[in-house]
């Protein structure tokens, strides 16, 4: 018999309790995605944000040297200034050559920079391509590709590099190029085992079968649906590789075998104050300094990225 | 598990044989001429080019130049350097070196990192693990050749605690400086995989039940936690190892340490061929040996880890 008698509420209807805002789906916005959820945390972190202004201003020096310096970096040498000490106008003080210390490094700059961003970039589209090949069609694509990226991998970079570059066609026009050669050979194995592990982890998931069975073809769905939700991990050792490969062109730089010595850069500075680092170790320690600065902005942001894309290391 | 090595072995193969052959087409096979090299401005007589060509089998056709550079290998028959040295003495000489190198500093990296690396997993958010963060950070953004130059300056020449070079007596402890500047980078590396790891397991369940046993706490630490967090970085380190040797060049060129980094860079930057691909192939020999060894050691950190199929 069904009971006509009102039934008392001890708690208040959830209508009348602030409760409702904090359950109620928001269906009139958008949720908020992992990029927006990244951002949000980001903001708040002391280390992203040291890194991205250090890096913003690398960036601007990069470009635009002009606007820091107006000694010439090169000529205007006077040997009569040989290893001096920090004067008017110029604040670091002189080289064995009697060339301007801060002058040099910032116009250091856009090489080492222009070397990082490029192989990144190259390393980005052979690395994707082949892991997100890998990855999705798995198989004897699979195989082929880890085969191959294993003989690459098998060359430790300065090896690799000093092999590569005593071919012919790069002993003959050494250069930003032949450097950015070197490292995207022998960089891009790692890219593709990162984005082959992140597509793996995607590849199955319910959208992608709703989209395959919509009718989109195999590459549609790994161009559209997969490889933009395994973004994650790729942007950040992106971030973290282009610090790395900076650090990796001075190396080369530094024995020889990196950017010719007509090209300003902080490895062929480093190179040069090794000489007098005994006698004036400001010539070695200010373009060190702006080597390490510039790497240590890209590694910190990359491990601030990892930090707010990855969900599971979030928890902790 | 004997099949699983086995089959693990068969996997070298390839990747062996693509990485020689990518170096020996590199070293013989692109345009440039080694032989006529070796001559600089004056040229020889045709005659003395086609008796080195014979002896180091250039006349032949290149997949047979690589096959006979193969056969010899495997027998020890390296031939002789463009100097007349026999290669094989050379290797001889040169590796103990640089093994003693690398494996002085996988230890110092191993036991720094993994102390530094739990004090400061263990210790999540506290003072000391953030600066160790920190710290991390800036020893990975220091490039190799900037410490090894700041480091023999000043605890070689200024403070006199080391030799600031190593020379031709290469022993334990000559070499524990360029050691300690070789594995200082991937120590970061080690500290932070540590940490992480470390972090991740003392929530697990099994750690529970350990204290919940009521086992102490240094035993919970040590054999519950320690050894499921030295999983991942046990597989760094054996990739590492093979990395160390290679990456050695840098470090044995500034500390001049007489082993294969050394005699590499010398060897190409003389255009030494036949030096150029012996070194190398032992190299990546000993590098795909190494990651073979981490696999083998999964068996016994994690029982888990099934080696049928």
């Amino acid at each position: 018999m069904k009971s006509n008698r009102e039934i008392e509420h001890f708690v208040a209807p959830v209508e009348e309790t602030p409760l409702l805002a904090t359950d109620t789906v928001k269906t009139d916005q958008a949720p908020l995605s992992l990029w927006a959820d990244a951002w949000r945390k980001l903001r708040r972190r002391p280390l992203f944000v040291i890194a991205s202004i250090m890096i913003l201003l690398i960036v601007i020096v990069a470009l635009f040297p002009g606007l820091f310096t107006q000694t010439a970096p090169d000529n205007g040498c006077e040997l009569s200034n040989s290893n001096g000490g920090p004067s008017a106008g110029h604040p670091l003080g002189f080289t064995f050559q009697g060339c301007d210390i801060y002058a040099r490094m910032i116009h250091g700059t856009q090489a080492s920079v222009t070397v990082g961003v490029l192989s990144v970039i190259c390393v980005l589209i052979i690395g994707v391509t082949f892991g997100a090949l890998a990855g999705f069609f798995g198989g004897w694509v699979d195989a082929l590709i880890a085969r191959l990226g294993d003989i690459f991998f098998a060359l430790p970079t300065v090896l690799g590099a000093l092999v590569i570059t005593q071919l012919p066609v790069f002993r003959e026009n050494r250069g930003v190029l032949s450097v950015v050669v070197v490292l995207v050979v022998l960089g891009w194995p790692q890219m593709a085992r990162i984005t082959r592990g992140a597509v793996i982890e995607v590849r199955n998931a319910d959208f992608v079968m709703a989209a395959r069975s919509l009718g989109v073809s195999s590459i549609g769905a790994l161009v559209r649906h997969v490889l933009p939700n395994a973004l994650a991990p790729i942007i950040v050792l992106a971030t973290m590789e282009l610090g790395v490969f900076i650090v990796a062109e001075a190396t080369l730089s530094f024995l020889g075998i990196g950017l010719p010595g007509s090209v300003m850069s902080w490895g062929n500075d480093i190179s040069a104050g090794q000489q007098s680092i005994r006698t004036n170790p400001a010539v070695l320690f200010y373009p060190a300094a702006a080597l390490t600065l510039t790497v240590l902005s890209f590694i910190m942001l990359g491990d601030a990225l990892r930090d707010a894309l990855d969900p599971k290391s979030r928890q902790r | 598990m004997i099949q699983y090595i086995l089959r693990r072995l068969l996997q070298v193969i390839p990747v062996f044989l693509g990485t020689t052959l990518l170096v020996y087409f590199m070293v013989f096979a692109l345009p440039g001429d080694p032989v006529r090299a070796l001559f600089g401005d004056r040229p020889p007589s045709e005659a003395v080019i086609a008796a080195i060509r014979q002896q180091y089998n250039l006349d032949q056709p290149f997949l047979v130049q690589y096959a006979l550079f193969l056969k010899n290998l495997f027998t020890l028959n390296l031939g002789v350097d463009f100097t007349g040295q026999p290669i094989a003495a050379t290797l001889g000489r040169i590796f103990p070196v640089t093994i003693m190198l690398a494996l002085e500093a996988l230890a110092i990296q191993a036991v720094f990192g993994i102390a530094f690396g739990l004090v400061a997993g263990l210790r999540k958010g506290k003072l000391f693990d953030a600066t160790v963060l920190v710290a991390s950070l800036v020893v990975i953004a220091i490039p190799t050749f900037v410490l090894g130059f700041v480091l023999q300056l000043l605890v070689g020449v200024q403070l006199g605690w080391a030799k600031p070079t190593v020379g031709a007596n290469a022993d334990w402890g000559n070499l524990l400086l360029p050691a300690s500047v070789l594995g200082l980078v991937s120590f970061a590396y080690v500290l932070r995989l540590t940490r992480a790891s470390v972090i991740e397991n003392m929530n697990a369940d099994y750690v529970r039940t350990a204290t919940a046993k009521g086992l102490s706490r240094p035993r919970v630490v040590m054999t519950h936690i320690l050894r499921n967090s030295m999983i991942p970085v046990v597989t760094y380190l054996g990739a590492n190892l093979g990395a160390l040797m290679g990456g050695a060049i840098v470090t044995e060129f500034i500390f001049n340490v007489p082993g294969v980094g050394q005699k590499l860079y010398q060897a190409i930057i003389r255009s030494e061929g036949p030096t150029i691909v012996a070194i190398v192939s032992v190299l990546v020999l000993v590098f795909v040996m190494a990651n073979l060894l981490v696999d083998l050691l999964y068996a016994w950190l994690d029982p888990r880890i099934r080696y049928e199929k």
